[in-house]
């Protein structure tokens, strides 16, 4: 079971890659596998609480994780995991 | 601090560099708004020791926001919209009675040049940003009168205008959007999905999209908003403003603004309480202070004050501590409310406000009767934004025209009806 998680520009460079495949049931496994690969890019995706990092936004799907359980939002296989720099707008 | 008069001769335009407002880092000039480190806001690095004008040298210069160019993110002569800015503050006693405060004012961007609302002022900013970083492609996500501004600053300055508005938008700002020519795209979906979008067309194509990779120089514009009240005023500040809040950024560069003119010695005593108004169905900045929460809660919009329409503000947290630290508050108000504001502020000032403004005079109504703007309040309120772009949400609660014919008797008997 594997989301595509699509990464921004800013932090693609921490992986070397603008998307990745990572396994888990909900988006924080996702999420905790990519940052166990990649423990620089984790960085700005989970802050020390383990919760996402204030400056991202998840989009599970296109859908604001935060409307759906944040990390518990759970995922299918297929699932698209957009992260978006959270400083944008207004 | 120095404040002889500053050079005027002409100058290629260049940009300042940035600092992260979190980190700290710095970085060159360029189409980036966020620190590779932290993720946060970067600002325009403003030099320390440079020379600032007093009191007399901006009073000479024209009446644009140009005129406090040394706080603006440039360096050299600007190119593009010289024109913007330096709109009206006008008394408003009448409303002041209705709020019970000492004395009131209606900082009118309702009239605006050349788009008749406060977004003028952060494109001007970004427009010439773009000029200076070389970029022929400018952009923006907007819920209306952002891409009313881009399109027609972009259209003068001759970029090419790629703009990005929720589906649903009012028909008003829309046209008034396509007829600077603009490619214009309604996006499926609330604002917040088109700022999603557009901040990946960002990466994607590479274009100067003006709250998204301008935002640190589109921002600063906003605090001319300050400038011009404390001039206005007689160089002196209110005890109290009242805002409308979409993304948050200009109650925030509200603050900044009147802090730079106090260190600037420019005007004297202490800083407005700051209060931002929103819509009751979709207020995450005004829940975020009065609830004290941590973080914010992001909300889908449901309300006719479209303009403000933002669930998941960028500057939510920032305009919560700055209003705060301010001594202010947020108020929010709802739909119906919002309309009594707009007739409220028309009848009692002559100003037609969009639905921003209306949001804004109800907010400040609701404070007075909290007992948080008092009987010896000097309070600004700001309206951002002109009625005409929004008529119908008004048109169908305001009374009926009766027809007559040209007779006189026919208006004779209405005089008589109507006392």
């Amino acid at each position: 079971m594997a989301t595509t998680v699509f990464l921004p520009a800013i932090l693609a460079k921490l992986a070397d890659a603008k998307q990745l495949q990572a396994p888990g049931e909900t988006v924080g496994a996702v999420v905790n596998d990519v940052a166990t690969r990649f423990p620089d890019l984790g960085e700005r995706l989970r802050d020390s609480k383990g919760e996402p990092y204030p400056f991202v936004t998840f989009y599970l799907n296109d859908e604001d994780i935060r409307f759906h359980g944040g990390f518990a939002a759970t995922v299918r296989d297929g699932d698209e995991l957009t992260v978006v720099p959270s400083i944008a707008g207004g | 601090m120095t404040t002889t008069h500053a050079a005027a001769s002409p100058t290629r335009l260049t940009l300042l560099p940035q600092r992260c407002t979190l980190c700290g880092t710095e970085y060159p000039a360029e189409a980036n708004a966020i620190c590779a480190q932290c993720l946060g806001p970067l600002e325009p690095l403003y030099p320390k020791h440079r020379v600032l004008p007093d009191r007399e040298d901006i009073a000479r210069r024209a009446p644009s926001l140009w005129r406090y160019r040394e706080w603006l993110p440039f360096s050299g002569e600007p190119v593009h919209s010289h024109d913007t800015g330096f709109t009206p503050l006008i008394e408003a006693p009448r409303l002041a009675a209705r709020l019970g405060v000492a004395r009131a004012w209606v900082k009118n961007d309702a009239v605006s040049q050349p788009t008749l609302s406060f977004k003028d002022r952060v494109v001007t900013t970004a427009i010439n940003a773009a000029h200076a970083l070389g970029l022929g492609v400018v952009g923006c996500a907007s819920t209306g009168n952002l891409a009313n501004a881009v399109a027609s600053h972009a259209a003068r300055a001759g970029l090419s205008a790629w703009i990005f508005i929720p589906e649903d938008l009012e028909p008003a700002k829309i046209i008034n959007t396509a007829v600077f020519g603009a490619n214009l795209v309604r996006v499926r979906g609330h604002y917040d999905d088109v700022n999603r979008l557009c901040a990946l067309l960002a990466d994607r194509f590479g274009w100067g999209i003006v709250n998204v990779n301008l935002r640190g120089y589109y921002g600063e514009g906003s605090k001319t908003m300050a400038f011009e009240i404390a001039e206005q005023l007689g160089w002196r500040l209110p005890t109290a403003v009242v805002a409308p809040m979409a993304g948050g950024s200009l109650v925030t560069k509200l603050r900044k603004g009147f802090g730079e003119f106090q260190r600037a010695e420019l005007v004297n005593g202490p800083s407005p309480r700051l209060y931002g108004a929103q819509a009751s169905g979709c207020a995450p900045i005004v829940r975020l202070v009065q609830s004290g929460a941590a973080t914010l809660t992001p909300e889908i919009p449901h309300t006719i004050a479209r303009s403000i329409a933002i669930g998941n503000p960028a500057d939510g947290p920032f305009a919560a501590k700055a209003m705060v630290e301010s001594g202010g508050w947020g108020a929010h108000v709802s739909d119906e409310e919002i309309v009594a504001g707009i007739r409220l502020l028309a009848e009692t000032t002559g100003v037609f406000a969009e639905t921003a403004g209306g949001t804004t005079v109800a907010a400040a109504v609701n404070l007075a009767r909290e007992g948080r703007l008092t009987a010896d309040d000097e309070v600004v309120l700001c309206i951002t934004g002109n009625g005409l772009k929004t008529t119908d949400v008004v048109r169908d609660v305001l009374p009926a025209a009766p027809v007559v014919d040209a007779k006189v008797r026919e208006v004779a008997a209405l005089v008589a009806e109507r006392g």
